[in-house]
């Protein structure tokens, strides 16, 4: 399985997203080819009513946590309830560009 | 034992405080670019940690904040987020007015 497979998974299998896209970006960033260490995650989740962004992320940090101390370096995360994501017209935010540092800075 | 209470000491005297990779002027990774983008659209002078020059610190404090990227924006003690959420919050108009009363209350 790769990494973006297994992330796929486990926030399907623990948040049950209404939508769930996960996009390796790892291409975009001054690591080897091939890698899975900078992936965008969008995530429409009714465990998300009522809970502030910074709840939402340690929700997805730590259902990740595994991957988090592995692989994986960078998550762009974006996190909407039903209601927010119908009037974003379903459009998540573009991640900024690299600026060089490596994985081992 | 000792990084952690320079992490303590770090987070209690700046109101407003980014660790990131790199500093405003030069960033090093985009996510900590754009985070430092943001706050100084924000008009308020905020302190900065540049986290590539201080591995301890680095090592430390995803312990400390149980929050395991860069950057990491604190408000008056308390972590705010990571550069999604700093956008977010500036983009939803909710982070200026969190910045202006930080930087008042000095």
């Amino acid at each position: 399985m790769t990494v973006q497979q297994d992330i796929e998974e486990k926030l399907a299998l623990v948040l049950m997203p209404k939508h769930l896209e996960v996009t390796n970006e790892s291409i975009n960033h001054n690591v080897p080819e091939g890698s899975e260490s900078h992936f965008k995650i969008t995530l429409v989740a009714q465990a998300f009513e009522q809970k502030r962004l910074l709840e939402r992320h340690r929700m997805v940090n730590k259902i990740l946590a595994n991957e988090l101390a592995g692989a994986v370096h960078a998550l762009a995360l974006h996190t909407y309830t039903e209601s927010e994501w119908f009037d974003r017209n379903g459009d998540a935010p573009l991640s900024p560009p690299c600026r060089g540092a490596s994985l081992f800075d | 034992m000792e990084t952690l209470e320079e992490i303590k000491t770090q987070v209690k005297d700046n109101p407003i405080l980014l660790y990131m990779k790199g500093s405003p002027e030069a960033p090093q990774c985009g996510f900590s670019a754009q985070a430092s983008q943001v706050l100084m659209a924000c008009g308020e002078k905020f302190a900065y940690i540049d986290i590539l020059a201080n591995p301890e610190i680095r090592a430390n404090l995803p312990n400390f904040s149980e929050w395991p990227t860069f950057p990491q924006l604190f408000i008056d003690g308390e972590l705010v987020g990571g550069c999604d959420i700093i956008t977010e919050l500036h983009n939803s108009g909710e982070l200026e007015p969190m910045i202006k009363s930080a930087a008042a209350a000095v």
